[in-house]
């Protein structure tokens, strides 16, 4: 499911209609931030067909009927003078009158916008004048383009399919890493530095190895062991560590290896800090929702083997393993 | 039960403007002790919590979880809601206390996501 739905031209202009509820400023707020990032110039329309004061509205008729456009813009010695729309032709054809020509009927009165502004600037400007397309000017009021509404629900429509390819590409190619690179043993290996007590960037390392994980095609659901196991070793790293330590991922087809190594304080009995409930954590790490003595038996809980090594003075080490089921990581088995 | 639903029963008010409340959340989940909610939750739930700290953020995102609201009007800590707009977990504050939060989403339909753990 794509997080970005998409809108229809109705649903983006239906807004300025009616008073914005919360709900509507919870729903548009991506589409919202691209009409004000994206520019007039990127989404109109740049193969222009214009006509002149002079030609004849039947000549103009036949360019809207080839090109299946409503309306042109009119120049005269290259400058922007009018705009010609079916519906001014409409007019001249309840008077029998196409044999007129286009500086009879075209409408002078010349609503633009710029190339450099935002498509927003043309989304206001179509509300305000009614109007269904709009010729795009340069810096040095040069006729560049013609906008329609159409082309704005396009190019809003393009970005947000864009956003979503964008997650899509990194995770194809990250998922198809162990079938590209050949070897007798590929093994991706991440490595984090952890810092002891920086509560605030905690978790952050732990974050990186899950999404790494899911976009190199983990299953959903080893991802997030890995992710809870490897989230409570990093928070063991921050407690009690003296000087931080190193988070590592070891990434292989049919195995993930997590492991944290630290240079002390170290841990007197190890067979006491896998009771549950045993901890020695501070009151403030508790006031965090952390230090209840469960961070090694809930490690324990989701990984399928678990090492501990600890000397007083010297430091700790623990190795967590998961295995991984052949259908991950593209269905390729080691070697 | 959709997220919109739950901030309605709840009297929520959501933290995060950008999140998309169309999302649909299968369960619920109550606790301020990080260790339980890692050990003994099931992913695709709400988790209503007193905790504020960053750390409640990166909870949720390990134990997949789609959304959280804080209990008794709490705000959260600026860093946990810059932190909750990076990483797009929604962030709802609820003027209810812990047992009333529960017993109206549980009452409304929303199942508990605990999960049976020996501690």
């Amino acid at each position: 499911m794509s997080p970005h739905r998409a809108r229809t031209e109705q649903e983006l202009n239906g807004r300025h209609g009616r008073p914005i509820t919360d709900r509507d400023a919870h729903e548009i707020n991506r589409v919202e931030e691209l009409s004000y990032d994206l520019k007039i110039h990127e989404v109109m329309s740049k193969k222009l067909h214009t006509a002149s004061p002079e030609m004849s509205l039947s000549d103009v008729l036949e360019v809207l009927r080839i090109n299946r456009i409503s309306g042109v813009p009119v120049t005269e010695d290259s400058q922007l003078v009018g705009v010609i729309s079916i519906e001014d032709i409409v007019r001249a054809m309840q008077r029998n009158d196409l044999t007129e020509t286009v500086g009879q009927y075209m409408t002078r009165d010349l609503v633009t916008v710029a190339s450099y502004d935002s498509i927003v600037k043309a989304m206001q400007t179509f509300t305000e004048s009614q109007v269904g397309r709009l010729p795009v000017i340069n810096e040095e009021k040069k006729l560049v383009g013609m906008i329609t509404k159409g082309d704005i629900t396009r190019g809003i429509l393009f970005a947000l399919q864009k956003d979503y390819k964008d997650e899509e590409v990194r995770r194809y190619r990250a998922s198809h890493l162990f079938e590209d690179i050949i070897s007798d043993r590929t093994t991706l290996v991440l490595r984090y530095n952890i810092k002891a007590h920086d509560f605030t960037h905690g978790g952050n390392a732990s974050s990186n190895i899950k999404r790494a994980l899911l976009r190199l095609g983990a299953d959903p659901q080893i991802a997030r062991r890995c992710g809870i196991a490897v989230y409570e070793a990093e928070t063991n790293l921050i407690i009690h560590t003296t000087r931080g330590g190193i988070l590592k991922l070891e990434v292989e087809p049919h195995r993930i290896t997590m492991s944290t190594t630290d240079d002390g304080p170290g841990i007197q009995d190890i067979d006491q800090v896998l009771q549950p409930g045993y901890s020695t954590a501070t009151d403030q790490v508790r006031e965090m929702g952390f230090g209840a003595g469960m961070g090694l038996v809930n490690i324990k809980r989701c990984v399928d083997s678990m090492e501990l090594e600890s000397t007083v003075g010297k430091g700790t080490k623990l190795i967590m393993r998961i295995h991984v089921p052949a259908e991950n990581f593209n269905g390729r088995k080691d070697g | 039960m959709k997220l919109i639903e739950i901030i309605k029963l709840v009297d929520g008010i959501t933290l995060t403007p950008d999140a998309n409340l169309n999302i649909n959340i299968h369960g619920g989940y109550g606790a301020d002790l990080m260790s339980d909610v890692l050990a003994a939750s099931q992913p695709n739930a709400i988790l209503l919590t007193g905790l504020t700290n960053p750390q409640v953020v990166r909870t949720a995102q390990m134990a997949d979880f789609r959304a959280i609201i804080f209990v008794r009007g709490k705000q959260p800590q600026p860093e946990t809601l810059e932190l909750a707009k990076e990483e797009n977990v929604p962030l709802i504050t609820s003027p209810l206390g812990m047992f009333e939060l529960c017993g109206r989403l549980h009452k409304a339909g929303l199942p508990s996501f605990e999960t049976n753990v020996p501690s």
